[in-house]
């Protein structure tokens, strides 16, 4: 397309000179292969790299697609978990306290309709339906580490949007200094509520500034797809530098207040988890070392454990969010 | 049935069976995403189950009047300390690479460890005395006395399971092993008690006045 002079600049060609899709990314490749080629081994290997966090999609349930995050540090290259291990191997006590549990009971979970309601010190509270909160904001495809309290981690390509997006359409007042989250709590469905395990609801929170910081992000869905209800249909929390027990599944409420939130997991040993449990190589866990960690699906079962990474290897990304705090006291 | 000779082949093999099963699934991959934890909740498992076993031994002799099924506790308590070690290996293994300063330090800090630990070298120390020869050494006495320790064992391999469970406030399981234990040693008091009581030679004078 030409732009003539001033007057005409604005003039828009024809659709049919728009370059299709296909042909785009064509050229994309070939540009990418001849780099590949000139730059040689270095190059390759980054391609190669790349290739890897394409990950296929397990076609189990409704696709939900979503373009690849830009954010720093959302997409890391380390070999996605398998897709059977992460929709099998579950803590989500509201349906077995066994890892396997989840996956055998969750199909009783009803997924629609489905509302979320936010509440609370904000401006805007609202009821979003699960169809509308779908499309608040472009879903973005993240690969994130996942760092479990009890020395296991994955990685997990999720699919969804920062937090942040739904929080600054709400409006949160000046007072509101926390964010709750409410958890799916129905007897009815979900057999392990029953159970005296836990208080329910399931109840987690942040800080305002975690809630805010784009790595936390609000989940529909993981390897290309709507989530698993073992995994935390239809809409989850996941804030990939805190143990997994932060995120919280199945959300139905997000409160904004002005005290820090009593979480689940905190009344029930508020000597073991903490408020704000990010995961931590130097704090141990009372009962168990929290120095390593056994990837699941990847290390042989002789090999020897991975060191873990201080806040899950996001320290660059969200360690100034504790500047200045005693991590041992705030654990 | 139980004096046939082949009674305690067949029975010795029906307790590996849980042996290989998981050595079976850990060689073709088949003990779940985190083969590690399966290995070693398994064969704490099949501590317990075993411990339970041997227990039932004398029990079940004396109320049904088997004096045969005297001939398989020396092998059951040794399936305990069987199980029992090869948890210990798993856990030495999978879990601590290992690495005794880290296994040393685990043992001091974690109670539920400790307490595992405590037991398995008591169970150890029974196995070192289950042989004829040292039976004879220290006395039938003496031996009987060392072996009652087995007692103590399962209280202690009880509290190390209730622990280890007490983080996810999830007791059911526990609750099953304490309810078999707490019959099996009930049993023994009130046996004893019963027998001081009353001489064996006038077992059953009482009701008859």
């Amino acid at each position: 397309m030409i732009f003539d002079d001033r007057a005409h600049g604005f003039n828009h060609g024809k659709s049919s000179e728009i370059t299709p899709l296909h042909h785009y990314l064509g050229r994309r490749r070939l540009i990418q292969t001849l780099a590949g080629g000139v730059a040689g081994a270095a190059m390759a290997s980054w391609a190669s790299r790349e290739a890897l966090a394409q990950v296929p999609r397990p076609g189990k349930l409704a696709a939900l697609p979503g373009a690849r995050s830009k954010l720093a540090g959302a997409v890391t290259m380390e070999k996605p978990t398998d897709y059977k291990d992460a929709s099998t191997y579950n803590n989500f006590y509201e349906f077995g306290t066994d890892k396997a549990d989840p996956a055998k009971n969750a199909h009783t979970l009803k997924t629609t309709p489905w509302t979320v309601e936010v509440e609370g010190l904000v401006k805007n509270p609202a009821k979003y339906a699960i169809e509308d909160l779908l499309k608040l904001s472009a879903q973005e495809d993240r690969i994130y580490r996942l760092r479990c309290v009890e020395g296991w981690s994955m990685v997990i390509p999720w699919v969804g949007y920062s937090l942040s997006e739904l929080i600054r359409k709400v409006e949160p007042l000046g007072s509101a200094k926390y964010v709750e989250f409410v958890t799916q709590a129905d007897p009815k469905t979900m057999p392990g509520v029953g159970s005296r395990v836990l208080d329910w609801p399931y109840v987690e929170g942040l800080r305002m500034d975690e809630a805010m910081h784009p790595l936390t992000l609000l989940s529909f869905g993981m390897y290309g797809e709507v989530l698993p209800n073992q995994n935390g249909a239809p809409v989850r929390l996941v804030v990939p530098w805190k143990y997994g027990f932060k995120s919280g599944k199945s959300l139905v409420k997000i409160r904004f207040v002005e005290k820090q939130p009593v979480t689940a997991w905190n009344r029930a040993a508020a000597s073991e988890y903490g408020f704000y449990s990010n995961v931590n190589p130097e704090v141990d866990h009372p009962r168990w070392s929290q120095a390593t960690e056994r990837r699941i699906g990847e290390d042989g079962l002789f090999a020897k454990k991975r060191k873990t990474l201080m806040f899950n290897g996001y320290e660059a990304q969200v360690g100034q969010l504790y500047a200045g705090m005693d991590l041992r006291k705030f654990y | 049935m139980l004096l046939k000779p082949m009674a305690k082949p067949v029975l010795f093999v029906l307790a590996l069976l849980p042996f290989a099963w998981l050595v079976f699934g850990a060689l073709t991959q088949n003990l779940g995403p985190n083969p590690a934890e399966a290995l070693i909740r398994s064969t704490g498992d099949w501590t317990l189950r075993s411990l339970c076993l041997v227990l039932a031994v004398t029990p079940l002799r004396v109320m049904t009047g088997t004096a045969a099924l005297a001939r398989f506790r020396r092998m059951l308590g040794l399936f305990v300390f069987f199980y029992a070690f090869v948890h210990l290996l798993c856990y030495s293994w999978l879990d601590m690479e290992f690495v005794v300063a880290d296994i040393a330090r685990d043992i001091a800090k974690r109670p539920f460890i400790l307490v595992g630990f405590a037991a398995i070298v008591l169970l150890t120390a029974l196995a070192a005395t289950s042989f004829n020869r040292v039976v004879k050494a220290m006395g039938a006495r003496r031996w009987q006395q060392l072996h009652r320790a087995v007692y103590l064992v399962a209280a202690l391999a009880l509290l190390h399971f209730f622990w280890m469970r007490a983080g996810k406030n999830n007791f059911a399981e526990v609750a099953v092993y304490a309810a078999i234990i707490a019959a099996l040693l009930g049993w023994r008091i009130v046996h004893a008690w019963r027998r001081r009581r009353r001489p064996a030679t006038v077992p059953t004078t009482r009701r008859a006045t």
